[in-house]
């Protein structure tokens, strides 16, 4: 039976339900349902694990505590430096990578896979190898460190002057090839005709990267850091894996904050407060950002 | 054809559910005395023709695990070897069944176990008659040192020269303190060595286990007793900050490189690997030492020292009938076997570690292994962290702030302290006690 003839006396509008219906019902159920209970649970004292006992609304207290735990804010601080650091560290490695790539040489396929490879392992696993690498009696890390400049033996991870940096340094060794394939396929995009009048205007290489390259990779480059800055905001399972949040409280993201106050102290109510805060937070960001980034294409 | 098939069918069918009937699954952490557990109970199995499932759960995902599953009343496990702390939740949140029924009818007496791991392991409300496990696993924080390192002669007059007393085990912390520092960067056999290998984790309750050996044995109380739930000035007196000090300055002094995040396994490792002099960890790990030490040279042990006080930190597990299970009579028939004397001394005889008075008061007890003693001794001497319903909204700000303070060097342990009765009041409040 054809699929015109199945559909044979349904509407276009009919038909199209029909395919984005299951779509929506998925939506509805795994995203759009949890997201309005959690906002629910976000204005009572409800624990998930205090079984039989009823939850109370309680108005606006979790957001209010939420807001005026200094320990919070901590943990927004160390969150707003992991990002800073790792988007600023992938854009320009990433970008100069990708220019790298963009030119024809011997070998330039091989050594874009193997430029890839990082971001195809899971982030569990990545922790945990980073945590051999960095081990300072034995670690690889220490060891090249160690190669160009004598430090002697220092402990990246129970260090909490180190420690941030350490999850910066193995988040971009990760993800700083995504930044670098999204980048590539903007240099791809940019016509040649271009370079070739800039060449006829006897424009310098350094002109030509200012005036063709930089705009034309830019909306790529944005696209890639809204990705990652989206997907570092929530950052759990390498961090966790790495580190644990510690030394102390030095790497603990709110992420990782969150899942212990949600799923170990099974304080339900007051962390979906700070769920629906920290969604807000990224959902406001994410819109800016893309208005922005919107702009800037347009020009 | 369609006959064979329904005979198939049938039998397929028969063998499922008679599977299933006879049956039970086990819980518990995934470490050598699971392993035991596991051959001593071929006996159980050969008896009773009841099959017993083990699930077994690496320790840093255990507690995560097996909460899950008590919280969303799961049926995975008939059987939960669960930590000492999880009592007052396993009881108030009606996940354990209670046996004084069960115990009265089989005549399983509780005062055939050690006293100390029925008031740890079984009751709730602590010290209560309400019994919600049968102690299983007894345990204590202890420590394992080289024996062989202690023997030589020119690192013992070197030692007696330096601190004016023998190399030996340690009559208290500051002595621990010593000798941890005496091996600290010491070349011996061409290798560096360290001091000691000590609880650091972050992640669930490893520095909490490590720095509590410390803060009891400067005689620390969690509460008032006479008034519950009043830390100020207990929790957080002069003595305590004084071991959490203490146990901050043995992590600079004498913890190998790159031990700032490590626990039970951590600690193995770098003691067996020749890197420390010293490990603290559970009674649980000796069994496997001692038997790549067949001669007792190598390892020695001894219980956690005094200081103000003799005390040490509890580990070990009751067992407890899971209140979702569907089959409960099987896994009941289970703790009726478990409680034997004669299964308690197998038990023993495989590694695990006996609570049973017959065993522990068998006068070839103390001899039978080379830590046996200092067993006795620990469990004479245990105290545990807050065994509270609330336990794990407990354990974590100490986790974390004392993980700050020791790791991180972040303020001082009266502000560690401090920050942690804040924590523990706000616990305590959504909690109606306070």
């Amino acid at each position: 039976m054809s699929v015109k003839k199945k559909f044979k006396g349904l509407s276009d509008k009919a038909v199209g339900w029909l395919f984005i219906g299951p779509t929506v019902l998925l939506l509805l159920a795994i995203n759009i349902y949890p997201l309005v209970y959690a906002i629910k649970m976000s204005f009572t004292n409800f624990y998930a694990n205090k079984i039989g006992r009823e939850p109370q609304f309680v108005g606006l207290k979790n957001y209010i505590k939420v807001l005026n735990k200094e320990a919070i804010w901590e943990k927004m601080q160390v969150t707003a430096s992991f990002m800073f650091w790792t988007l600023l560290l992938q854009a320009i490695i990433g970008l100069g990578l990708a220019l790298l790539l963009n030119r024809k040489f011997k070998g330039n396929e091989l050594l874009t896979t193997l430029i890839v490879l990082p971001m195809m392992l899971s982030p569990a696993v990545v922790g945990v190898f980073w945590t051999y690498l960095y081990n300072p009696q034995v670690g690889l890390f220490n060891y090249v460190v160690n190669f160009f400049y004598d430090l002697g033996s220092f402990d990246m991870i129970g260090s909490s002057t180190l420690a941030p940096w350490a999850i910066v340094i193995v988040d971009t060794w990760m993800w700083t090839p995504f930044t670098m394939l999204i980048c590539l396929a903007g240099l791809r995009s940019v016509p040649n005709y271009l370079y070739e009048a800039a060449e006829v205007d006897r424009a310098s290489k350094w002109q030509q990267f200012i005036y063709i390259t930089l705009p034309s990779v830019l909306p790529f480059l944005l696209l890639a850091l809204l990705f990652r800055g989206i997907e570092n905001f929530k950052m759990f399972d390498m961090v966790v894996e790495l580190t644990s949040g510690g030394p102390g409280s030095a790497t603990e993201l709110a992420s990782i904050n969150l899942k212990r106050e949600a799923f170990e102290k099974w304080k339900t109510g007051y962390s979906s407060a700070f769920a629906v805060i920290l969604f807000v937070t990224i959902f406001g960001f994410g819109n800016v950002y893309v208005k922005v980034m919107n702009k800037i294409k347009e020009r | 054809m369609k006959k064979i098939m329904i005979l198939l069918f049938v039998s397929l069918f028969s063998f499922s559910v008679n599977s299933n009937a006879k049956s039970i699954t086990l819980g518990w952490a995934a470490w050598d005395p699971a392993n035991a557990l596991q051959e001593l109970t071929k006996e159980f199995t050969a008896e009773t023709g009841i099959e017993v499932n083990f699930e077994f759960v690496p320790w840093p995902n255990f507690a995560d695990r097996m909460l899950n599953e008590l919280n969303n009343k799961g049926k995975t496990f008939d059987l939960l070897i669960g930590d000492s702390q999880w009592i007052g939740a396993g009881a108030v949140y009606g996940h354990y069944v209670k046996l004084n029924d069960f115990f009265d009818k089989e005549g399983i007496s509780m005062s055939d176990f050690s006293p100390a791991t029925v008031y740890a392991y079984s009751t709730w409300p602590k010290g209560s008659k309400n019994y919600y496990a049968l102690p299983a696993m007894g345990d204590a924080l202890a420590w394992a040192y080289r024996k062989d390192w202690f023997d030589r002669p020119e690192l013992k007059s070197e030692f007696k020269k330096k601190h004016g007393y023998d190399l030996g085990v340690p009559a208290n912390w500051n002595q621990l303190h010593d000798m941890c520092k005496f091996f600290q960067g010491r070349e011996i056999d061409g290798q560096k060595r360290y001091g000691a290998a000590i609880n650091t984790e972050r992640g669930s309750e490893g520095i909490t286990m490590g720095v509590t050996a410390a803060m009891y044995a400067w005689g620390m109380e969690y509460e008032n007793p006479n008034k519950p739930y009043d830390m100020e000035g207990y929790f957080n007196s002069p003595q305590a900050v004084e071991a959490v000090e203490f146990y901050r300055k043995l992590y600079e002094d004498c913890a190998p490189p790159g031990h700032s995040d490590a626990y039970m396994v951590a600690n193995l490792d770098a003691y067996k690997s020749g890197q420390v002099a010293f490990q603290m960890n559970w009674y649980a790990f000796w069994p496997g030492v001692s038997k790549e030490d067949s001669d007792g040279r190598v390892s020695g042990f001894f219980a956690n020292p005094k200081q103000n006080v003799a005390a040490a930190t509890l580990g070990g597990q009751g067992i407890s009938v899971v209140k979702y299970s569907d089959k409960q009579d099987l896994a009941l028939e289970y703790i009726k076997w478990f409680a034997r004397p004669d299964v308690q001394q197998k038990w023993w005889d495989l590694g695990g570690y006996s609570c049973h008075n017959d065993v522990l008061n068998s006068p070839s007890f103390p001899t039978s292994t080379v830590y046996a003693q200092g067993f006795l001794d620990s469990m004479g001497i245990v105290k545990d962290f807050w065994q509270e319903p609330t336990f794990v909204e407990l354990m974590l700000p100490m986790q974390e702030a004392i993980h700050d303070y020791v790791v991180n060097g972040k303020g001082t342990a009266k502000e560690a302290l401090d920050k942690i009765i804040e924590e523990w009041v706000e616990v305590f409040e959504a909690d109606g006690k306070l």
